[in-house]
């Protein structure tokens, strides 16, 4: 059971697919500006990763060599658009919010690489610990980054308003930056540092 | 067996046909929802320019039908600007206009429009006196990706615009997408649509328009949207043009003036 906790639990600080191998920046920076929409992009993402890395694995031996990355691209785009209908259908506003980043999950490196890396080689359990790890590395530093950009950008926390705000009579004045995808930048830069302050093993060897 | 050319064909061909079913019947069975979902929000839509909602409320399903008491929502003829008989429930804008028995090839137009159809439904604000507050009318045209369907509020004096708001386009978020910040749509209300001769004037303007009184015609525009702002300028000259609500604007004013 080690081995399903070392794969759920390594890709959140050991091995962190933004953090570690900056992957899945785009979105990242474009949907965290809220904490509502980053919530729900984490949850897509985490139901497309465990689920595209299940089927691949289930496929594994399967799947022509030669023809295995579109076999996995047509996979994971199959996944994406489901829950981009999902969404439309029971989440409209957020979904709306959210606009062009579910469809562009497809393009989310993490969900490939995990499917390349890791589920072509391992048996389908596995492989579904491995998705959901990855996905809620992701998720976590997608929740942190939101966390801290709504906070000074709109003086809020998950849509409840806990800096009073200037424009509304308060003391707050938002920082602009915060709500730019500039914003996301620093802050995600922030984290690889205290990140990799605390696990120097994480940090490059100088050439 | 594994490795040869039509293996790895077969092996292609399966796997698209079990994506594609499993796609298509998700897409079959979340449509009607997705359908609602956008009915709501269009609905949605059409009471915050009308001030019936705040900005940033989400009217509930449940809800929609009180709110829209007040307003009573009729099938125009865009030509004459009469009333018709249609029922405003059943009428489909979308497909009136894609109809060939619905709609005609639209005159040349800036607005990037291909069809107007015969008919549209406008929603009348009316007070309990049954005097005219409000109009909303539905304006589309093309932006830099694809088109944007939205609703403009005039007041009664049909030339004071009290907001504006599209519910639907495929702008870049951020750029052109900001047509739904909220900041920019509340600099639409107190602008003035015609200038003294009744053609349409407003516009959407490089850098800052002034105050309402001072720049009574002019919008700010989108920083880095040129292709979204020209979009909007032109498709509300269309629509509040002689080709658009021209007529229905002329027959609301006879219909004050006696």
């Amino acid at each position: 059971m080690t081995k399903a906790r070392d794969a759920l639990i390594d890709p959140i600080f050991n091995n962190n697919p933004i953090a570690l191998q900056v992957l899945g920046i785009c979105s990242a920076l474009a949907v965290t500006t809220k904490m509502e929409p980053a919530l729900v992009m984490s949850a897509a993402v985490i139901g497309v990763t465990m689920s595209s890395n299940f089927f691949v694995s289930a496929l594994r031996n399967q799947i022509p060599t030669n023809i295995r990355i579109i076999v996995q691209l047509t996979i994971i785009a199959s996944l994406v658009i489901v829950v981009d209908q999902i969404l439309k259908a029971y989440l409209f506003e957020i979904s709306k919010q959210l606009s062009v980043f579910v469809g562009l999950i497809i393009t989310n490196c993490i969900i490939m690489g995990r499917a390349e890396a890791y589920a072509m080689q391992n048996p389908p359990v596995m492989s579904l610990v491995d998705g959901i790890g990855n996905g809620l590395g992701y998720g976590a530093i997608l929740m942190g980054t939101a966390f801290f950009r709504e906070l000074f950008g709109s003086g809020s926390v998950y849509g409840m308003q806990v800096f009073a705000l200037a424009t509304e009579g308060g003391w707050y004045i938002p920082n602009g930056l915060m709500v730019l995808s500039p914003g996301a930048f620093f802050l995600i830069g922030f984290f690889i540092w205290a990140l990799r302050a605390w696990k120097p093993g994480q940090v490059e060897s100088e050439r | 067996m594994q490795g040869s050319a039509l293996y790895n064909l077969a092996f292609a061909a399966v796997i698209c046909v079990v994506c594609a079913i499993f796609v298509s019947s998700s897409a079959v069975s979340l449509r009607d929802r997705e359908a609602a979902n956008r009915m709501l929000d269009m609905q949605g839509n059409v009471l915050m320019v009308a001030g019936l909602a705040a900005p940033d409320e989400r009217v509930s399903a449940e809800d929609v039908t009180e709110r829209f008491r007040p307003i009573r929502q009729v099938v125009i003829d865009l030509a004459t600007g009469e009333p018709t008989d249609i029922e405003p429930d059943t009428f489909n804008q979308r497909l009136a206009e894609a109809d060939p028995s619905s709609s005609n090839v639209a005159p040349p137009n800036d607005a990037g429009l291909t069809r107007i159809g015969h008919q549209a439904l406008v929603y009348e604000l009316r007070a309990p006196d049954e005097s005219l507050e409000l109009v909303v009318l539905p304006v589309r045209g093309l932006g830099l990706w694809g088109f944007l369907y939205g609703f403009i509020a005039l007041d009664a004096d049909l030339g004071t615009i009290r907001g504006l708001s599209f519910y639907e386009h495929k702008e870049t978020p951020g750029l052109g997408g900001e047509v739904d910040n909220q900041r920019w749509r509340g600099l639409w209300d107190g602008r003035k649509a015609f200038d003294a001769s009744g053609t349409p004037e407003i516009a959407v303007a490089r850098g800052v328009a002034g105050s309402v009184s001072e720049d009574p015609h002019r919008v700010d525009a989108l920083a880095g949207a040129t292709m979204t702002s020209r979009g909007v300028t032109n498709l509300l000259r269309f629509w509040l043009g002689e080709q658009g609500f021209g007529p229905y604007f002329n027959r609301l004013r006879e219909r004050t003036i006696r």
